[in-house]
């Protein structure tokens, strides 16, 4: 069954046009499901996560309808077919 | 001069680029060399915050490279080889930290090409203060491992605009040495093609520190100079205008009939190696034009004396502020020169600075100002 993975319009380009994808690999936590993205579309979570694997101050990730920052990160646990969802934060000047 | 027309562009040779990168975007300002009219061009990147340009016409190339920053998505270089009709969309950051640094890009601050006889060469600096280099004209980057693995690097501490290594001085004739500046940590020195680097701080005071002349740690805004001087160098401190006529291994303080040694921007007349362009803020609590006169500074002797280009620029109430790499001088002669304020107004002169005139006056806050004449370089 996997996961889905649900991008924001601004990175759906970098997924040759798709907005949602679909993971198959095993995915305990975010930071696997992240991994495994980036496995495939490298461009994409290039946007998500600094080059340190942290992820970027400005960017949201939820999993089902609950935000990560108030469950336990990257490492939130990940049930077989979830649905993570990338959002840009409610921020800017 | 010749009418030749750029492949690709309705540019010709002569025709003056003014590239200005604001928090929202980048425009490109097209004149002839009469510079009386200008065309522009933008936003590109709505939205993104544009910090650095350069414009470089190396090796038959008419290339823009604009350091972009998003503020959900990161930041990134991007090229256009014809004028910013289209951009490059690189897949991956190519500006990217080594994992064992612990570090992650945050902007980039300055892009330079590097000398003519390496073509190919460019040079960027970022935040969090390093160096990266560049072998294909600014496709892929490696970092300066001399200066990224600094024993002082623990020790920098970051200035308003975060710890940003923001200026880039090559010596035209030695391909070993170039200096980098970086906020907070003063201004470096290379002699070796960037295996080491030495802090060159002598005589330039921190006075926001216990110890008013430590060996690293000064704020330097900015430094310049010019290709045919290369060892004079001028630079903006965070209080404090110095010249230095060894490459910066010594510095004295020039502020000599400036309302303020407080500032950001300095930058080098094309022609005249003496004649260098500031602005001068108030202070740095209250960081706008002294007495909100709007003022270019500018010497002729090398920091002896300074005098005031007021001509066509705001003389009362004009609350404005300039950053760092908000002024630019052209090569043509008589020299344009360029300046953008935070508040979005952008004023070129065609005259050296004597006359001002504003092209635009409602642009987003601008963060950078280049400039080019597109031709032979």
């Amino acid at each position: 069954m996997g996961i889905s993975v649900v991008l924001p319009r601004a990175l759906v380009p970098y997924a040759r046009g798709v907005g949602t994808l679909q993971i198959d690999a095993p995915c305990p936590t975010v930071r696997d499901a992240l991994a495994a993205t980036a496995a495939r579309w490298p461009a994409v979570i290039d946007r998500v996560l600094t080059e340190q694997g942290a992820l970027r101050r400005h960017v949201n990730v939820f999993v089902g309808d609950e935000s990560i920052a108030f469950l336990d990160g990257l490492d939130t646990r990940v049930d077989e077919g979830a649905t993570i969802t990338i959002v840009p934060a409610v921020s800017g000047g | 001069m010749p009418t030749r027309r750029i492949s690709g562009a309705r540019n010709v040779v002569g025709d003056v680029l003014v590239l200005v990168g604001t928090t929202k975007g980048a425009f490109v300002f097209t004149s002839d060399a009469s510079r009386k009219r200008w065309r522009v061009d933008g936003p590109h990147f709505p939205g993104e915050a544009v910090y650095s340009l350069a414009f470089d016409q190396r090796a038959g190339r008419t290339r823009l490279l604009a350091g972009v920053h998003s503020n959900h998505w990161g930041a990134t270089i991007r090229t256009s080889d014809d004028f910013g009709r289209t951009w490059s969309e690189p897949e991956r950051q190519a500006v990217r930290f080594p994992e064992s640094s612990g570090l992650s890009l945050a902007q980039v601050w300055q892009i330079v090409p590097g000398r003519p006889e390496e073509p190919n060469v460019v040079w960027c600096g970022v935040e969090p203060a390093a160096l990266f280099r560049s072998d294909d004209a600014g496709v892929s980057w490696a970092p300066v491992d001399g200066l990224l693995e600094h024993e002082h690097r623990p020790k920098w501490m970051p200035g308003g605009g975060g710890l940003c290594l923001h200026t880039i001085v090559l010596d035209p004739a030695n391909p070993d040495r170039m200096g980098i500046a970086i906020s907070t940590a003063g201004f470096y020195r290379t002699d070796d093609g960037g295996k080491s680097w030495r802090a060159r701080n002598s005589g330039v005071r921190a006075v926001f520190l216990p110890d008013k002349h430590p060996e690293f740690g000064q704020c330097v805004h900015k430094v310049t100079h010019h290709p045919a001087r290369p060892e004079r160098l001028f630079l903006q401190n965070h209080w404090g205008l110095y010249r230095s006529d060894d490459w910066g291994d010594s510095w004295q303080d020039i502020a000599n009939g400036v309302p303020s040694d407080f500032g950001f921007p300095i930058q080098s007349h094309p022609h005249e190696p003496d004649t260098v362009y500031a602005i001068p803020l108030q202070s740095d609590e209250f960081r706008v034009v002294p007495e909100a006169k709007l003022r270019v500074y500018r010497t002729r002797d090398a920091g002896a004396s300074w005098a005031p280009l007021t001509d066509g620029l705001p003389q009362s109430r004009a609350f404005e502020s300039v950053l760092r790499d908000g002024l630019a001088v052209d090569s043509h002669e008589p020299a344009g020169v360029y300046f953008g304020t935070r508040s979005g107004k952008l004023y070129a002169s065609s005259t050296d600075g004597e006359q001002w005139k504003a092209i635009a006056e409602s642009l987003p806050s601008i963060c950078c100002v280049k400039t080019a004449v597109v031709g032979p370089a």
